[in-house]
């Protein structure tokens, strides 16, 4: 079932559209990624489904109701992390989560949530004095902390460090994993991939692909990756054979390691090996992998270029 | 902010009113737990106006009678004078910094996500800079009846009348400062000027009962000009000038008005 409906919605800033007839819709319980390169819309999508904009045209319904007529109602249920907000510099972690506790009629407990999210040593701590990851993790708790059916986590862990990201993608399956639906606005491959069950690829304001991440990358052309080092120098009609090889989309001649590279499907992988036996040249250092998230979104993204 | 709410509490009128109370209070309690940490402010508005109040009266010219201020002395001229600083410093030099700053930052966007309006914030901001600036005034009051005894005002409802109006004119100014300012920076700079030209209508540097008649008439039509006079009037006990409450009136509903139109939430 449905928890967001975004139905062709548009934003024009003026007079240039920066959300130009967006549809998507979010089932409860689901990891739902807006993934899009900086500049697409990404956030003012978001933010029409928080209430905090108003579209010009095209409807956000929020279980069922207007996150701008029913503002209350839709921000009791749905729980926001906002991109490049911040909280009053002197206030501490504990008088954070017991203030943002009193704007809910039922906040959930915010002591085990600060402990789930390792801010239980930081409760004395004023917000200035947190470190990047620590202020998105009390943004995620504030985010939790009443107690909502839909969080919305914008750039969650744009400049926060390797580590601290992938502690705080863990965090995310959990919030989903307790029941909570989430939104995930996002520029990084590799996390829409790791965490979402379906993405929407926005770019320039329109939604271009809508699908789950091995549903996207199945649509990017060569998806299947070979490099190796070959023994010895091809010819150019030991290419031209390379090249004409099932699936092949394109050879990348050999690189200053003479590293060559074939984009192609898993149907290239048989005939290549028999090929380079024929050929009697041994592949040296051999890769075999599937392309990434990152080079399909490149792909939708630039088709529309 | 929302149409007069230059002090009235954040509780929207309609069906979730007696809910919000508590959301509310739950604001001004935090507020003024980050007011109080600010020591800079806290000085300025609280402590400086008596001390500086302390320090006139070293001068002993200013605790002699003087024929030309109706027998009064120039230390009881500066009760007010100090009490009106208080109340600049609060509003003009203190408050929008706060605000810009709260939006500037996106603290104010934060709270618009959550089921409280973040007008609860500017509200409890303004209250708490108007209590600080009653705070200081009675503060003022007291080191000045008891250092010089400067006698009580021998009109007091005038005199609080007086008061709270010129309160409710700085921060009105205050808040028309910040929502004509972009950055907290830009604030700071309008305010910093603001506050020279005021301090000097109020009479800082020169009482505005001593100024040169053509210069009190002009000063007259500023709020604190104004203020001034209308303060020394009921401190000498006579009912304080309508002309003056008037004009002090005028300014606050029209400071009050622009700021309220004005103010970007974002």
């Amino acid at each position: 079932m449905a928890i967001i409906e975004v139905d062709a919605v548009r934003k024009t800033y003026a007079g240039r559209p920066v959300v130009d007839g967006v549809s998507f819709s979010v089932d409860e319980g689901e990891i739902f990624g807006i993934l899009g390169p900086n500049g697409a819309g990404k956030t003012t999508t978001v933010e029409c489904v928080e209430g905090l904009r108003i579209p010009d045209a095209g409807t956000v319904k929020v279980a069922g109701l207007d996150p701008v007529a029913d503002h209350d109602r839709v921000t009791q249920l749905l729980g926001a992390q906002l991109q490049e907000s911040e909280l009053q510099a002197k206030l501490t972690v504990r008088e954070a989560l017991e203030l943002y506790s009193a704007f809910y009629p039922a906040p959930a407990d915010w002591r085990p949530l600060a402990a789930r999210l390792g801010l239980e040593e930081k409760l004395t701590t004023r917000f200035a004095k947190l470190s990047g990851g620590q202020k998105q993790r009390l943004f995620i708790a504030l985010a939790l902390i009443g107690d909502p059916k839909v969080v919305v986590l914008d750039e969650l862990t744009t400049g926060l460090d390797p580590r601290a990201r992938r502690d705080t993608w863990k965090l995310i399956e959990e919030i989903r994993d307790g029941g909570v639906t989430v939104l995930l606005v996002t520029h990084f491959m590799e996390e829409a991939q790791r965490l979402c069950d379906r993405i929407a690829v926005i770019d320039r304001g329109k939604v271009v692909a809508l699908d789950t991440p091995a549903g996207l990358i199945r649509r990017a052309t060569g998806s299947t990756v070979i490099s190796f080092v070959p023994s010895r120098a091809l010819t150019g009609p030991d290419l031209t054979r390379l090249t004409a090889l099932p699936g092949v989309a394109s050879v990348t001649p050999p690189d200053s390691e003479g590293t060559l590279t074939l984009h192609g499907t898993d149907d290239s992988v048989t005939p290549f090996v028999a090929l380079l036996a024929e050929l009697g040249v041994t592949a040296r250092r051999l890769r075999i992998t599937g392309t990434s998230l990152d080079e399909a979104f490149l792909d939708l993204t630039e088709q529309d270029a | 902010m929302q149409t007069g709410t230059t002090t009235a509490p954040a509780t929207a009128p309609g069906p979730s009113a007696a809910r919000r109370r508590g959301p509310a209070a739950a604001v001004l309690i935090a507020e003024a737990r980050l007011f109080l940490r600010e020591p800079g402010s806290l000085f300025w508005v609280f402590a400086f106006p008596s001390v500086l109040l302390v320090i006139l009266g070293f001068v002993p010219a200013f605790k002699e009678a003087q024929d030309d201020l109706g027998g009064r002395r120039v230390i009881d001229l500066y009760v007010p004078i100090s009490i009106l600083l208080a109340m600049i410093t609060a509003g003009v030099q203190a408050m929008p910094p706060v605000l810009t700053a709260y939006r500037e930052r996106g603290i104010l966007r934060r709270m618009s996500a959550t089921p409280v309006r973040p007008s609860a914030l500017l509200a409890a901001q303004i209250l708490l800079h108007g209590a600080a600036c009653l705070g200081s005034a009675l503060l003022v009051t007291v080191v000045g009846r008891t250092a010089y005894g400067v006698p009580l005002p021998g009109q007091p409802a005038g005199y609080l009348l007086a008061l709270l109006l010129s309160a409710a004119a700085a921060l009105c100014l205050g808040a028309t400062i910040c929502a004509l300012s972009r950055t907290a920076k830009a604030a700071t700079a309008v305010g910093s000027v603001a506050y020279l030209v005021m301090m000097f209508t109020a009479g800082v540097w020169l009482p505005v009962q001593a100024m040169p008649d053509i210069l009190r008439r002009v000063v007259e039509i500023t709020p604190f000009g104004a203020a001034s006079q209308a303060l020394e009037q009921a401190a000498s006990g006579s009912w304080p000038g309508w002309i003056h409450l008037g004009v002090l009136a005028l300014w606050t509903a029209v400071t009050g008005v622009a700021a309220s139109r004005m103010f970007r939430w974002q």
